[in-house]
This record gives structure tokens, sequence and C-alpha cells, in this order.
């Protein structure tokens, strides 16, 4: 009953699209009113291979060549991947293995540019003012080109979404400006100082996949944004179907598949993609990035990044070169020295701490927050008994049974915990926000997820090793075979000479001889 | 009395025919079930490295199953393969008594190569490529770290060498939480003592 009169009151416009689940965080977001500004260019940049969801790009430069802003510096070999490209103009000085920002603390290969100062963009991608008359396939090799990857934290390859499927034809376009995680506000800034161009990215992705309408999501927690995206709506005659959505805040709202079923009702199921339910989703922020690629041919080599947290002498939200080290980004908001403090890269919610500080921005990196290690809980360390309050299933956006699944990967029954869903987990942290005895959920699920990709991987590796040493047993036999067979055809041929100039005796030889070999 | 025979005729026609369609479908869609035998060497890691005291893990497998030997004699494949033998066979588990070791590659110095062939001859896996009189070398991602070819290599130029540990195949650890190291601890009792 009460499920019926939400979705009444939903329907007749009285709640604001909400989802299953969730929790209210305190949102802190110190940096709301802070304007965009650009960081200058650091002495050194490091620029890792990969920064997407995929395969590892394979360097195209070599050590001491020049490049220009935007040149690829490294092409994309495999489907899944999205190419690299230098931030700023200079030389390459080395090309080797460095930290990225990673929660093993390993190691990529990087290529180290050191800028000469001039900033020369590079000029290989004509722009396309004109996209209206191309074909959705060329504006789609742009944003493959243009190296584009989600920039809400996610980093998929954008131009796989931008596909005009015939069995699943995309009709609504959603545009995630929600930003639900606390401390971030890149994208609000980017929706108050960049709402046209956003606009005009939308209207390049509708074209694309030919979608009849296209909804712009941003929380109730950003008024501003809100008034802001709908003024830039209302002077433009080119987006009829658009509609600015507020929706409830409440993390996590900005969640691809929990924000799909907000505003359409449709649930995206286990496994699938957004574009399965006819759906296209894109952060605010790709899409001004697919309108620069599109509009001027630039590839994706800044992006903005909010740099706060408590431990921050000047919160602000800047637009930062891909590949700057991270210590050079906060030393531009006052802040030199890390004694004592934890930082995290990506949102308090799901960013991971980072280990070392001379990691560089990559394109993931939608925030770079310090905190002093004492306002981090150290309650984790210690993780009470479960009490089955089953507050963690409460908030869960995708109805797991957190306590559970929890309980079977700590025990290693992965199989157990695949039979619960456990790849169904988009390691939001709600459940390790509300649990009351300090339990790292997300972290026993990340383990037990690492320890079923490790199996599997095993698994196939003995696959494959079963069949080549099958393969080689069957040529040996086949070897063996072989030889008996012509062995035996010689001595055929010799069989009659042999027969009439040999003795009894020398003949008996051949035949043991011819037995024991067969 | 005809009414018993009736009964009696019915039935017995009924058994008849329930009878044959049984042993139709029981020719018509019957099942190879899986032999033991392939079923414990799918759980076998396939290094094909005769630790277990067999020349590779078919044969191994195929000693399980007869019951010629006991469950936990797959270094390679640990503790975790130890289970899922024991599982299979309904036996209690038992430790595995040597420690596996991180994984290895065998890497061949190829300038004191004589190209002898002899470690092509040896590899279970074909995963080294090479001529006679010609260099040889390890293909790396076919490689199962068996260590079969170092021992005939007559110039003792092949290296076993620790995989590296690449970044997309981190797997996150257990939390480091006293209630996460406590289970971990009083799981590996268990399987010491069963």
């Amino acid at each position: 009953m009460p499920a019926m009169l939400k979705r009444l009151a939903r329907s007749l416009g009285l709640v604001a699209p909400n989802f299953h689940g969730g929790i209210e965080p305190d949102d802190r977001k110190l940096t709301a009113v802070v304007p965009i500004r650009d960081c200058p260019l650091a002495p050194l940049f490091i620029v890792p291979l990969k920064q997407h969801i995929g395969g590892i790009c394979e360097p195209i430069v070599e050590v001491g060549e020049r490049v220009r802003r935007g040149q690829k510096i490294a092409r994309a070999d495999s489907y899944l991947a999205a190419p690299v490209h230098a931030p700023t103009s200079g030389r390459v000085v080395k090309i080797e293995e460095h930290a990225i920002p990673h929660p093993s603390g390993l190691g990529l290969t990087c290529i180290f540019i050191e800028p000469d100062g001039k900033d020369e963009a590079d000029d290989s991608l004509t722009p396309m003012p004109d996209w209206q008359q191309r074909d959705p396939a060329e504006l789609r090799e742009r944003a493959r080109l243009a190296g584009l990857a989600g920039l809400g934290g996610a980093v998929f390859p954008t131009f796989i979404k931008l596909v005009r499927d015939q069995k699943h034809p995309v009709q609504t376009v959603i545009l995630n400006g929600v930003e639900c995680e606390p401390y971030l506000t890149n994208d609000h800034r980017l929706m108050l100082e960049h709402a046209d161009e956003i606009l005009s990215g939308l209207a390049i992705l509708i074209h694309m996949v030919g979608a009849s309408e296209a909804l712009v999501a941003i929380e109730e927690n950003k008024p501003d944004a809100i008034a802001v995206m709908r003024r830039a709506l209302a002077v433009r005659d080119d987006l009829p179907d658009v509609r600015v959505v507020e929706v409830a805040t409440r993390y996590p709202h900005g969640s691809e598949k929990q924000l799909i079923f907000s505003l359409t009702g449709k649930e995206v199921p286990a496994g699938r993609l957004p574009m399965h339910v006819g759906v296209l989703c894109q952060n605010v922020g790709t899409c001004k990035a697919l309108f620069d690629a599109v509009m001027f041919g630039r590839p994706l080599t800044d992006r903005i990044v909010t740099v706060s947290g408590e431990a921050v002498p000047e919160p602000a939200n800047l637009r930062v070169r891909l590949g700057t080290p991270m210590r050079f980004v906060f030393a531009q908001c006052g802040l030199e020295d890390f004694e004592g403090l934890h930082v995290l890269h990506g949102g308090p919610m799901m960013g991971e701490r980072l280990r070392s500080l001379d990691v560089p921005v990559v394109k993931s990196s939608t925030g770079i927050l310090a905190f002093s290690e004492t306002a981090l809980s150290p309650a984790h360390q210690a993780e009470d008994p479960c009490i089955r309050c089953g507050h963690c299933s409460e908030v869960c956006p995708v109805s797991l049974v957190p306590n559970l699944l929890a309980d079977h990967c700590r025990a290693d029954q992965l199989d157990k915990a695949e039979a619960y869903n456990l790849f169904d987990c988009i390691e939001c942290g709600c459940c390790s926000y509300v649990c009351p005895s300090n339990i790292p959920l997300v972290h026993y699920f990340r383990y037990g997820k690492g320890q079923v990709a490790q199996i599997r991987r095993e698994r196939a590796f003995a696959e494959e090793s079963r069949h080549r040493s099958d393969a080689r047993m069957d040529r040996l036999e086949r070897d063996k075979a072989e030889k008996a067979a012509r062995r035996s055809k010689v001595r055929e041929q010799l069989a009659p000479e042999a027969a009439a100039a040999t003795t009894a005796e020398t003949k008996a030889e051949t035949t043991t001889q011819g037995e024991g070999e067969s | 009395m005809s009414h018993i025979l009736v009964a009696l005729l019915s039935l017995g026609g009924f058994a008849l025919v329930a009878g044959l369609v049984l042993a139709v479908a029981q020719k018509v869609f019957h099942v190879e079930s899986d032999p033991l035998v392939d079923r414990i060497d799918a759980l076998l890691p396939q290094t094909q490295c005769g630790q277990c005291g067999y020349p590779g893990c078919k044969p191994y497998a195929e000693a399980v199953a007869a019951g010629q030997a006991e469950v936990n004699h797959c270094v390679p494949g640990g503790d975790r393969t130890m289970r899922a033998i024991a599982d299979l066979m309904g036996v209690q588990p038992k430790a595995v008594e040597e420690e596996a070791k991180a994984p290895m590659l065998a890497f061949i110095r190829e300038d004191e190569c004589i190209g002898c062939t002899l470690c092509i001859k040896a590899c279970p896996v074909d995963a080294i490529v090479g001529a006679p009189k010609q260099y040889h070398t390890v293909i790396a991602e076919h490689c199962t770290g068996c260590t079969l070819c170092v021992e005939p290599c007559p110039v003792d130029c092949i290296d076993m060498l620790q995989k590296p540990e690449l970044i997309e195949h981190w797997a996150w650890p257990l939390p480091d939480t006293r209630r996460a190291r406590q289970g971990k601890v009083r799981r590996g009792q268990h399987a010491g003592h069963a």
C-alpha cells in the first residue's frame, strides 16, 4: 500500500523521483560557490597509458619526441579502450612504470612529458561545427579518437554507448548532473558556468542516438544549477523535448541504474546495459567534453577536479590537465604538508585512499579530498559482530542482503556469495555507512569479487593448459604411430630380398624388433 | 471372475506400455554422466608439473578417482583445490604438505642457449619455441611454471622468475580487521586438523 501511494504521489508530481534504499549523508559541498579556475601547468606531467575501463594503450611516441597539446600519444588497440593524448606541448622525457591512483599502489607504464610552456595545440582533429549534417558513425569515431570516457568517475569509454542499435533503439537520453557524493562540486560548477555548452553537447547526443526525449537530472540541493539549466534551455529552440528534472537529494542517486529507475521506472537487468531498456545515460562533464571534441576538435586533455576536505586551506574547483601530479594540485589550494593526513581519490563514499601523492590526475579524478587521520573513523579496524539489525538491507539500492553476503565473503564461500548476487553490488558504500557494528561490508564484497575473478582467470588458464597438454600428447602419439608405420613399410620392401638373401635367424630377429617397436 | 480378468489385463497392459516407454526413453534421452576422473581433472590447475608424484594432472586425477592417492598432493593447487577435490570425493580435507610458491615463469637466457631442443621436448604444454641450433624462448603467457625444463638443460641457462604482478589482476585483500584475521586463522586450523 505505501508503495502504491508513493507511486501515485510521484505521478502527480508531489514528491521528487526516487529509488529504493539509499542514505542521506551530510553533503558538505564546501566548494559549491567557488568558481572554476585553471590549474597552472605542472613542471612535469605523468600520463598513464590506461585511464579508462578496458585495455591498456600502446605508446606511439618516443623518448625525446616533441608533442603538442591534444596530440595522440598512445593508441587504443583493443575495442574497449580510449586513446591517450598529450596534456600540453613539450618533450617526452621518459616512458616507464609509475604509480597511478589505484588502491593497490601498483604502477602502470606512463609517458612523462616536460612542458615547454608554449602550450601549442595539435590540430589533427578538424572541428565539425556542421555536426547536424554529419553521419552519427562519424561523430562516434570522433568521440573515440578524442579519448572520451565517462567523467562521472566510472570512465567507461564513451563511444561504445553512442550507437544506433536496431535491436535496442534509444528513446531517452538522461544527462546526469546529480552529483550525489558529498564534497564533490565539479559537475555543479560546470552546469553553472557552461550550461549552454552542455546543452549543445546534449543536442549532439540526441542526434547521434536518435532519441525522442531527453532529461537533465539534477539533485534538489542544487537549486541554482536547476535554475541556470532551465533558463539556458528556455532560450533554445532546438531542444523541444528536453526537460530539467529535480530529483531527491539521496545518495547514490547519481548511480546510472538507480537514476534510470528513478526517472523512467525502468529497471536495467543485472548484467545488461542501459541501452537494453532504451536509455542512454551520460554525465554532464562527458557531455561538455563531447561538445568540445566535436565543435572544436579538442581531445580530452583536462577535467574539472574538486579539491576539498577539511584539511585543505582553500578548497577549490580546478580545471586540471590530465597527468598533473596530485601534490602540485594540492599546492594550488594551499596544502603542502601532508603529515597526519589521509587523501582520498574520488568522493568520500566510493573513493579510494591514496598511498602516494606522486600519482597523476586521471580521467576518473572527480575530486581529491584531504582529511586529518583523526577525522576518518578508526572504528573499522575493530569490527564488532553483526547484530542483525537489517539496516544494511534497508539502504541497499540494489536490494541485496549485505550482512549475509559479507559472511560468505569472509568465509571464502564464494559460490554462495555469487548465489546472493555479489556481482550486482555497485559498491556504493551505503551498507558500510549505516552499519552500527562498523563492519567494512563493501571491503568484503571487493575481496569476494577479486577472489572470484582470480579463480575464473586461473580456471581459464588451466583450461588452456589442458588443451595444450592434450594437443602435445596427441602429437606424440601420432609421431610414434607414423614412425612405426614407416618402419614396417621399409621392412615390407626389404622382406622379399631378405627372405632370399638372409638366414632364418636374422629374419626372426627383425620380427622381434618390429614387435618391440609397435 | 471376468472383472478380475479385465482388471489384470488392463493393469498388466498399462504396465507393459509404461515399461516400454521408459525403456525407450532411457535409450533416447541417455545422458553421458561426467566420469569422476574428468571432474577431478577439471579442478586441477593443469600445470603438469608432476609435484604430486604422478606424470601429470590427468594421471593424478585417475589415481585419486581410483582411491590410490590422497587428495592433498597437488602443491600448486593449494588449499582451495584440495578442498574442492575432498568435497567431490566425499572425504575429509587434509592439509597440503608443501606451501604453494608464488606463480613462476621460466626464462631462457638466450645468449647462453646452445639450441639443443631438450627443454622443448620437456615442456608439457608446448610453451617453448625454437629449432635445433637456434635460440629457444619461452612463450610467457603459456608457461605454467612447472620447472620441468630446468633439469634437462645441459648449460643451465633457464631461470625461474616470479610472475610480475599486473595491476589488472590485482585483487583486494581481506579487510585488516580483528574479526577477519581471526576467521582466517580458525579456518586454517580447521583444515589442519581434519
